[in-house]
C-alpha cells in the first residue's frame, strides 16, 4: 500500500508534462480564486493537490473539467496549446473528471452508468457489447463488484467510487482527476480506492488527486502541490519531504494551529517527564521549510487566523 | 448451454466469477430469482396483475355480464383512447415530470377533427395530421418554457390545462358539440374494425415467436461475448405461456366482435414503445434524466432534448388519444378530454408501476393500469352505480397505487437498492 520509493518516471522535467498549466489565474467578481498557479502532471504519476479550504482547489479542477474557463494562462495538454471551454471539451481532450458526488445514475445498472452517454450502439444497444466491456474493465482495475447487472444504489460507498473511477476510464483518457475520492469511505474502501488509484498509474495516466487526508496523499501520490489563498505554496516530493512540512506549507506559517497543538502536547509530555519548565519550542518545527519552498509566496502573519483567512475565497466553493 | 456453478472461475462465464454470486440455474433458478426480487422490493406488476384478477373476480360476482366477450370486447375498446394517452404520461412521469394538461389536449385534438372534417371539409387524413401537429407543437411549447425558464411543468401544464379546454371551446364555436360522419374511416376504424380471427391468432403466433427469438437471439449474444445466459427452457415456457394467454384471449374475444383494430394499435404503440425505452439511447437517457439530473448531464446527455422530446411525445399521444375518443363516441363536443381523462390517464401509468418519482416504469403499465382503470369503471357502471360511487372507488385505487408506489421505494431502500 505504501508509495514505491522510485518516482521513476517523474524524476525531473526530462520528459515533457502530459498536463501542463502556465501562470493560470480565476477570478470571481472581486475575488482572485487562483493567481498564477502553475502544474504539471507527467504520464504514470499521481499528483495531489492539498490546501485549505478555500485554496482554491475545486477551482483548479472545475477549469481542468471545462466548467470554468481561466481568466489567463496557458494549458498545454500534449504538448499543444489547449482552451478547454466545455465539459465535453475537457473530455475530447483525454481530461476525466470524477467529482466528490460521483455523479451515479442510482436507478440504473452498473453496465448503464458505465457507458452512460457512451452507449455502444448498432441500431440498438448492444448490451452484450457493453457488459463484457465493462467486465473486462472492472477485472483490469480488480474491482470487486459482485454483478453490473444490479442497480448502482445497491452499492458500497466504494464500489461506487471504483464504478465512477471505472466510467472516468471508458472513454481512454490520459489524465484522471479525482476530487477527495475518499472522502466518505471506511478504512478498507479507501485502501481499495487508493489501489485502484495505484493501478490508475500503472496504466501510465496521469492522476491529479484532490484530497484532505494527508496519510491517503502520502500513501498513494508521488508528489503533492500544495495552494494556499490561490497560489502556489510548494511542489514536494512525497518521497522526501514530512507531515509537518506539508501542514505548514498549507497553513502558510510554521507557527499555527497544528504545530501549537502538537508543541502543547509534546510540553504537556514534557512537563510529565521531569518537572522541568522547558520554554515551549515548537516540537521539530524546521524553521526553515514551508513558506520558503513555494513560489510567490504570500505570508500574512496571521496564525491565529489560517483557516478563516481563507474566506474571501468564496469564489470556488468546496464540492462537498 | 449453461455454466456449471461448482466450475473453476476460469470457465464460468465472464458475469459469474464472483464467488459471492448466489445463483441457482434453470427454471427453478428463475423463480427462485423472482421470489428474491419481489421480496426486495422489486414488485414490477406484480401488485397490479394481482389487483386486476381480484378486481375481475369480484365484478364477475356480482355481474355474471362482467366476463362475457360482449363485454370484455367493449373494455378493450374504452382502455384504447385513454391507454393512448396514459403511454405518453409513463414517458413524462419517468423523467419525474407531469403533464396535467392531456385532457385538454386531447379535447383540442377532437375539436379540431371535429371542425376539419365537418365546417372545413378537410380529408380525414388532413384533420388527423393537423391535430397531431398542434399536440406536438404544444409540447414543444411546454419544453421550451420547462427548459428555458425552468418552470416547474406541474405549473405549466396547469396553466396549459386552461389555456387549451380555452381554445378547444374556441375551436368548436357557439355549437359546442359536432357530430362526425359515421362513414369516416376513422370512425370505422374506432367502432367497427375487428380482426378476423385467423389474423388475430397470426397475431398471436407472431408475438410469442418474437418473444422467443429475441431471447434466442439474446442468449447467443451473450454466449459469443462470454456471459452466462439463461436456460433455454425458462425461455421456451416463457414464450409457450405468452402464446396459449394470447391464444385464449383471441378466442374469447372472437366469441363475440373479436379483437378491435383500435385496442390493436394501442397495444402496438405500447410494445414500440417499450423498445424505445429499452432498447435504445434515447430510452436509456430518459431513464438518466429520472433517475440523476446532474448525472445525467455530466455524462454528456443533451438533458434539455431528452425533457423537449419527451414533452412532444406525451402531448401528441394526448392529440391521438383525443382522436381514438372523438371518433369512438363520433362525436367532439365540450366534454371531449373533460371530466376524469385527465385523472384516468395518469392514474392508469401510476397504478400500472410506473414510479410518480421518476425513473422507475416501463411502457406496459399504460397497458396494465388502463385495464385495471376501465374494469372498475365498466363493473361499475354493468351494477347500475352512480358515477358518484365510481369516482371515489377510482380514486382508492389510484391512492392505493401510490401507496404501494412509495412502499417499495422504502422497501427497496432497506434491501440497499433504492
Amino acid at each position: 500500500m505504501t508509495t514505491e520509493s522510485a518516482v521513476a518516471p517523474t524524476a525531473g522535467s526530462v520528459r515533457e508534462p502530459v498536463l501542463s498549466l502556465k501562470g493560470v489565474s480565476k477570478g470571481f467578481g472581486a475575488v482572485r480564486a487562483l493567481t498564477d498557479i502553475n502544474l504539471d502532471i507527467h504520464a504514470g504519476e499521481v499528483v495531489a493537490i492539498v490546501g485549505d479550504n478555500g485554496a482554491g482547489k475545486s477551482t483548479l479542477v472545475k477549469i481542468l473539467a471545462g466548467v470554468h474557463p481561466q481568466d489567463s494562462g496557458t494549458i498545454t495538454f500534449d504538448g499543444q496549446v489547449v482552451s478547454i471551454p466545455t465539459p465535453t471539451a475537457s473530455r475530447a481532450l483525454g481530461i476525466a473528471t470524477v467529482f466528490q458526488d460521483l455523479a451515479l445514475c442510482d436507478n440504473l445498472d452498473v453496465v448503464s452508468n458505465l457507458f452512460l452517454g457512451r452507449e455502444i450502439t448498432h441500431g440498438t444497444l448492444d448490451e452484450e457489447e457493453m457488459e463484457q466491456r465493462a467486465w473486462s474493465l472492472l477485472r483490469q482495475l480488480s474491482a470487486k463488484i459482485p454483478s453490473v447487472r444490479i442497480a448502482v444504489a445497491s452499492l458500497s460507498g466504494g464500489q461506487r467510487q471504483t464504478v465512477a473511477i471505472a466510467r472516468s476510464l471508458i472513454g481512454e483518457p490520459s489524465v484522471v482527476i479525482l476530487d477527495e475520492p475518499t472522502a466518505a469511505l471506511g478504512v478498507a474502501q479507501t485502501a481499495e480506492v487508493l489501489n485502484l488509484i495505484e493501478r490508475l498509474r500503472e496504466r501510465g495516466l496521469g492522476v491529479l488527486i484532490i484530497s484532505h487526508n494527508m496519510a491517503d496523499v502520502q500513501a498513494v501520490a508521488d508528489r503533492v502541490v500544495v495552494l494556499r489563498l490561490g497560489r502556489n505554496n510548494g511542489d514536494f516530493h512525497v518521497a522526501d519531504v514530512s507531515y509537518e512540512e506539508i501542514i505548514s506549507a498549507i497553513t502558510g506559517a510554521t507557527d499555527n494551529v497544528v504545530t501549537r497543538r502538537a508543541s502543547a502536547h509534546a510540553v504537556a509530555a514534557a512537563a510529565d517527564a521531569h518537572d522541568a519548565a522547558a520554554p515551549p519550542v515548537g516540537r521539530a518545527t524546521p524553521d526553515a521549510v514551508g513558506p520558503t519552498l513555494g513560489t510567490a509566496t504570500v505570508d500574512e502573519p496571521l496564525p491565529d487566523n489560517a483557516t478563516g483567512a481563507d474566506t474571501p475565497d468564496d469564489g470556488s466553493k468546496e464540492i462537498r | 448451454m449453461t455454466t456449471s456453478p461448482t466450475g473453476s472461475p476460469a470457465d464460468r462465464a465472464a458475469d459469474l466469477q464472483d464467488e459471492r454470486l448466489i445463483r441457482t440455474e434453470g427454471v427453478r433458478g428463475a423463480v427462485l430469482a423472482f421470489q428474491q426480487r419481489v421480496r426486495g422490493g422489486d414488485l414490477g406488476s406484480l401488485p397490479v396483475i394481482i389487483g386486476l384478477v381480484v378486481i375481475w373476480v369480484i365484478f364477475q360476482i356480482l355481474n355474471p355480464n362482467f366476463l362475457s366477450s360482449n363485454n370484455l370486447v367493449n373494455l378493450t375498446l374504452q382502455c384504447a383512447a385513454v391507454g393512448t394517452i396514459s403511454i405518453g404520461i409513463v414517458l413524462v412521469l419517468l423523467l419525474g415530470q407531469i403533464d396535467l394538461s392531456v385532457g385538454s389536449v386531447s379535447g383540442l385534438a377532437a375539436a379540431i377533427l371535429g371542425v376539419g372534417l365537418t365546417q372545413l371539409g378537410w380529408p380525414v387524413l388532413l384533420a388527423v395530421v393537423v391535430a397531431l401537429v398542434v399536440g406536438a407543437a404544444i409540447g414543444f411549447l411546454y419544453g421550451l418554457l420547462f427548459t428555458r425558464f425552468g418552470v416547474p411543468s406541474f405549473v405549466i401544464t396547469l396553466a396549459g390545462l386552461l389555456a387549451f379546454l380555452g381554445l378547444q371551446l374556441k375551436v368548436l364555436g357557439p355549437n359546442g358539440s359536432i357530430n362526425l360522419p359515421y362513414d369516416s374511416w376513422i370512425v370505422q376504424f374506432a367502432q367497427a374494425t375487428f380482426l378476423p380471427p385467423w389474423a388475430a391468432y397470426g397475431l398471436a403466433v407472431l408475438a410469442a415467436a418474437a418473444v422467443f427469438y429475441t431471447d434466442i437471439r439474446r442468449a447467443s449474444r451473450r454466449r459469443k461475448a462470454g456471459l452466462s445466459t439463461g436456460a433455454i427452457s425458462v425461455t421456451l415456457i416463457k414464450s409457450i405461456a405468452l402464446l396459449v394467454l394470447l391464444v385464449i384471449v383471441v378466442a374469447y374475444l372472437a366469441t363475440d366482435r373479436g379483437l378491435g383494430a383500435m385496442f390493436l394499435l394501442f397495444v402496438v404503440l405500447v410494445v414500440v414503445m417499450n423498445f424505445f425505452l429499452t432498447r435504445t439511447k434515447w430510452g436509456r437517457s430518459v431513464f438518466a434524466v429520472g433517475g440523476s439530473v446532474e448525472a445525467a448531464r455530466r455524462a454528456g446527455i443533451r438533458v434539455n432534448r431528452v425533457y423537449i422530446s419527451v414533452f412532444i411525445l406525451t402531448s401528441t399521444f394526448a392529440a391521438l388519444g383525443g382522436l381514438l375518443a372523438s371518433a369512438r363516441l363520433t362525436s367532439a363536443s365540450l366534454s371531449s378530454g373533460g371530466g376524469d381523462t385527465n385523472l384516468n390517464a395518469i392514474a392508469a401509468a401510476v397504478i400500472g408501476g410506473t414510479s410518480l418519482f421518476g425513473g422507475r416504469g416501463s411502457a406496459y403499465s399504460a397497458l396494465l393500469g388502463i385495464l385495471v382503470i376501465q374494469s372498475i369503471s365498466n363493473g361499475l357502471t354493468l351494477l347500475n352505480l352512480d358515477s358518484s360511487i365510481r369516482y371515489m372507488i377510482t380514486g382508492a385505487v389510484l391512492l392505493l397505487a401510490v401507496i404501494i408506489d412509495s412502499l417499495s421505494r422504502r422497501s427497496r431502500a432497506s434491501h440497499g437498492q433504492a
